[in-house]
């Protein structure tokens, strides 16, 4: 099927649009894009070449002849580029409608209710993405002198403050990029801090239902990981983790609450068994929306958390970055923490780097990142935080729990909750595929919830329970959302325990069919390549 | 509270529901001691938005812009015209609040959009294939670093004087826990990169020659050479580009024969952001594929045979292999990848090749009116947009004494290099498509009051 420069394809037979009858395979609102490499060009351009004459002076009209003109003596040294880039342009017009028509083909919380467990797709609110854009946050360069970011640097001084309050920890780390970045922050401090110690240890112990970036960054960072096990009741085992403790553990990391979402009552008695061992615990904070105002994680003793401000704290998803992972820290782990950070020193704030450190944060282990941290992020989980406030950050957890025990009790009956009899959940409700009846599996569920117009749960997580399904609806439904949601999963629940084999097919009403994600795996195509490109690469 | 959409009788109705008297009875299993009974003290409560934008912007104006003042910043982030159309589009709550792109079928536009964004990296790169991104330039570059070590299964990594100190020092971070040795050596102050001394340290103990091209200094230097004397000892040329905006002028590190290049696309779409979110890019030949970390967006058909996009290749990662993943990471840079590849679409072929040409002939229209200044000498043989001015004295207290004129004029090594006496003079000076005529006289007589 070819394309013709408008994008649509040319007629006729084989074409998808003998499936929808429209000639442009479009269904209404429903508008097929092509790539931008089918539809741009590299003579068109979206932006004016006045703007790139000599320097103007400032408010002056724009050069009358337009377009490249001789340089006023080249210094490249040799290296002028001489083959074109290979890049499509497009006016401002296509471009605008390009980018729209593809953004029509996304999910997103602003649609409706997004139960990712774990994933906290809590409402992002737009005044902080207006604070955001405030000139003197967004417009401000890393390395301008301090005296002319100060505003800047309070901001980040005063997040900093906040996360620490409503953690009851003793220092935080602002510089990791993301969750997973402030896990490695958080396991190199605890290596940092052993090695001073004299103390060289090899292992550390994860929950078998732990995320996989726990396992990841443990093993990144030359550590042994060894799996503890989950009792029946969802916990970790503490019996099971006790006996293992030695010298040779370096840390343990758990989640808390856990990835089932439920809290591990014995957080405080595992961190003063740990420690008692020799050894540091680090909390996966991912969770934190359960508990935030409610519970400090200091006060169960851990040494290093991060926090991901992307959940709790609403920075936007962004359809999958960029993230922020601040790491908050004991005592114990506060010497080592990474470069750089901001200090206040009289009433000046500074920015304690490299150069600064050797005075008396000779201990940290290093600098994880250029610059300073996602200070995009940080206005914006100020503005969010600034918002709630104490009190309000407090009926965040509460709502959020609330909320997802709802969800729980309402399903109960036609789902099955591997913990919904041990008592309340946190933030999350948990269920397996037990009762599908005639082959079909949580994937085909999902699929189903596509077609109700839903985004589907965490799906295969935890892997502690079978075909599992993580629900977190989040402070931010109301009650008619939650309903409603309930409605749509309790009737592909009853499809799928029927054994309905139409939910094979699902969905069949979103943009896109089931995709052959083995056929993308087995043979590769990450870039566009024209049809020269193609046949010369076979 | 206006992001709390439950009334206490939906409360009432959703605690009947559940079978508990009160909120605090779900959270039974926090032991007492650990539960808070109210809210934290000595916080305030909550604020409506008018007050929450009070405060801020008033934080906010503590703070010296880029656009009110001359702007001269560079090493590593770069202020250049991003079109009004770029945030708009990213603001759209079918980009900004949706989720990485697990479920497909309803994130065509995301994977769609990524699968385009790696085509635009590879290409300016001059690389086989791109990621997703990743979280910046720095991560993107140990990143690098890692992978040579897995495909040559060697660990020394030389990396170049020429590499952003704030790089250098992430991988010197980084190195102490995985065991890789660096090879590091200072800049000098000299017209040329240090490619010919990179040259002769290849042996074949190496992994990788990390370079950064232009380097911290803006010298350009090619790689043809280097690369082929890489390739001969069996190790892999890993190329750092901190300004993309270079490669609309001069040749692409991939062509050249890099097998690995990295950098930071925060010059394209993203905003300066006081260092942060930015975008790390990522790209390098077909047949290393499997090694690259980070997302990769990839084509397939769906069930009825149209074309879509799913992430692809995830057995790399770690929601798959856990402990054995070619990284830990997790997010990419999401929406900054999007910003820069719809700047990168409005600007095109023409457009990228428009704006380098007027970031070059302002940087040189600039380099020579600075030094026409007594006593200020240009370092550089070669340069795209940036350049270092060697001083007659220390930059550092020169910059400071700038900016409390409202002049913002550059990165002093002093900052970036304390304490090296050798570079203590070396202003970096970033000239961008944002410089006026106006902007680069103001420079002239500030950089000459702050040395009278």
């Amino acid at each position: 099927m070819s394309m013709n420069r408008e994008g649509r394809p040319t007629r006729p037979e084989g074409s998808a649009a003998a499936e929808t009858g429209t000639w442009t395979g479009n269904r209404a609102l429903m508008l097929e894009e092509p790539l931008l490499f089918e539809i741009g060009d590299a003579e068109t351009t979206g932006v004016d070449f006045e703007d790139y004459g000599s320097p103007a002076k400032a408010g002056a009209q724009p050069a009358a002849d337009s377009g490249p003109r001789p340089s006023p003596g080249s210094r490249l040294g040799g290296m002028a580029r001489n083959r074109p880039i290979g890049l499509a342009g497009l006016s401002e017009p296509q471009a605008v409608r390009h980018y729209t028509r593809l953004s029509r083909q996304n999910y997103a919380i602003d649609l409706g209710l997004f139960p990712l467990g774990s994933c906290t797709m809590k409402h992002n609110p737009r005044l902080c993405e207006k604070m955001a854009r405030l000139p003197g946050f967004a417009d401000i360069h890393p390395l301008q002198p301090i005296d002319t970011v100060q505003g800047a640097l309070e901001l980040i001084a005063e997040l900093a403050g906040w996360l620490v309050k409503l953690t009851g920890m003793h220092s935080v780390a602002m510089s990791p990029k993301a969750g997973a970045h402030g896990e490695l922050c958080g396991l190199l401090a605890i290596r940092a801090a052993l090695e001073a110690r004299g103390d060289a240890r090899e292992v550390i112990l994860v929950p078998e239902s732990a995320h996989g970036t726990n396992p990841a960054t443990a093993a990144f960072v030359g550590y042994r990981v060894e799996s503890i096990p989950a009792d029946p009741r969802g916990r970790v085992d503490f019996e099971a983790l006790k006996s293992r403790l030695g010298p040779d553990v370096a840390a343990v990391m758990i989640t808390n609450p856990n990835t089932c979402g439920l809290f591990e009552p014995d957080m405080t008695a595992i961190s003063e068994a740990v420690h008692a061992a020799g050894g540091l615990v680090y909390c996966d904070g991912a969770n934190f929306n359960a508990i935030v105002g409610r519970v400090r994680p200091g006060d169960l003793g851990i040494d290093a958390m991060h926090i991901n401000l992307h959940k709790t704290f609403s920075t936007p998803h962004g359809g999958g970055g960029p993230g922020s992972g601040p790491v908050v820290f004991s005592e114990a782990l506060t010497p080592f923490a990474p470069l750089p950070f901001v200090e206040k020193q009289g009433d000046q704030y500074v920015l304690v780097e490299e150069e600064t450190a050797g005075e008396h944060h000779g201990q940290s282990f290093g600098r994880m990142v250029a610059f300073h941290g996602q200070m995009g992020m940080f206005s914006r989980a100020l503005a969010y935080i600034l918002s709630h406030g104490a009190d309000g950050l407090r009926q965040v957890s509460g709502d959020a729990v609330l909320n997802a025990n709802y969800v729980l009790r309402q399903l109960q009956d036609v789902l099955d909750a591997p913990f919904g009899d041990s008592g309340p959940c946190m933030h999350e409700a948990l269920f397996s595929d037990k009762g599908f009846a005639g082959g079909l599996t949580t994937l085909d569920l999902a699929k189903g919830l596509i077609d109700e117009g839903y985004h589907p749960m965490t799906m295969y997580f935890p892997l502690v329970v079978h075909g599992a399904m993580l629900v977190e609806p989040t402070e931010t439904e109301s009650k008619a959302a939650l309903d409603e949601f309930v409605g749509a999963l309790r009737s592909v629940a009853e499809r799928a325990k029927a054994g309905d084999q139409s939910l094979k097919d699902a969905p069949v009403h979103a943009p896109r069919r089931r995709l052959d994600e083995t056929m993308a795996a087995r043979k590769p195509v990450l870039v566009w390549k024209d049809a020269d490109e193609a046949q010369a690469a076979e | 509270m206006r992001y709390l959409p439950l009334a206490e009788a939906d409360r009432a109705e959703m605690l009947r529901a559940v079978g508990a008297a009160s909120v605090e009875e779900l959270f039974v299993d926090v032991p007492g001691a650990a539960r808070l009974s109210a809210k934290i003290a000595g916080l305030p409560d909550h604020a409506s938005e008018m007050a929450v934008e009070r405060e801020l912007t008033a934080m906010s104006r503590k703070n010296l812009p880029a656009s009110v003042a001359p702007f001269f910043l560079g090493c590593g982030a770069y202020k250049h015209h991003i079109p009004a159309s770029v945030d708009h589009l990213i603001q759209r709550g079918e980009f900004l609040t949706s989720y990485t792109p697990y479920q497909p079928e309803i994130a065509q536009g995301t994977l769609q959009a990524l699968f385009e964004f790696q085509t635009q990296v590879a290409r300016l790169y001059g690389c086989d294939v791109a990621n997703a991104s990743m979280y910046d330039g720095s991560t993107a570059c140990w990143e690098a670093i890692g992978m040579a070590r897995r495909i040559t299964r060697r660990g020394k990594a030389i990396l170049s004087a020429g590499l952003h100190p704030h790089y250098v020092s992430v991988a010197r971070t980084m190195a102490r826990f995985t065991g890789d040795q660096l090879v590091i050596s200072l800049p000098d102050l000299t017209s040329e990169p240090d490619t010919a001394s990179l040259l002769d340290r290849v042996d074949s103990e190496t992994s990788c020659v990390v370079v950064q091209y232009p380097d911290i200094l803006g010298r350009i230097g090619d790689l043809s050479e280097l690369a082929e004397r890489c390739h001969s000892a069996g190790a892999l040329l890993i190329a750092v580009v901190t300004e993309p905006v270079a490669l609309g002028a001069i040749r692409s590190p991939g062509e050249m024969g890099a097998d690995i290049v990295v950098g930071e696309g925060q010059s394209i779409g993203v905003g300066l952001n006081f260092g942060g979110p930015y975008v790390g890019l990522f790209a390098t030949r077909d047949k290393y594929v499997r090694q690259m970390p980070g997302r990769l967006a990839g084509e397939t058909v769906d069930a009825e045979g149209k074309r879509g996009f799913v992430l692809t290749l995830s057995t790399r990662e770690q929601h798959i292999r856990r402990e054995k993943a070619t990284s830990n990471i997790c997010t990419n840079s999401g929406l900054c990848a999007l910003a820069f590849s719809i700047h990168m679409t409005l600007l095109g072929e023409r457009g990228m090749r428009l704006l380098a040409q007027a970031n070059h002939r302002r940087a040189v229209e600039a380099a020579e009116a600075l030094t026409r200044l007594p006593g200020v000498e240009l370092v550089n043989e070669s340069f795209f947009n940036e350049f270092t001015l060697r001083l007659p004295r220390e930059a550092r207290p020169v910059v400071r004494a700038m900016a409390e004129k409202d002049v913002l004029g550059g990165v002093s090594l002093g900052r970036l290099y304390p304490g090296e006496a050798s570079l203590a003079n070396g202003l970096v000076v970033a000239v961008t498509e944002i410089v006026t005529e106006d902007d680069i006289a103001a420079l002239g007589s500030a950089l000459e009051e702050a040395l009278a």
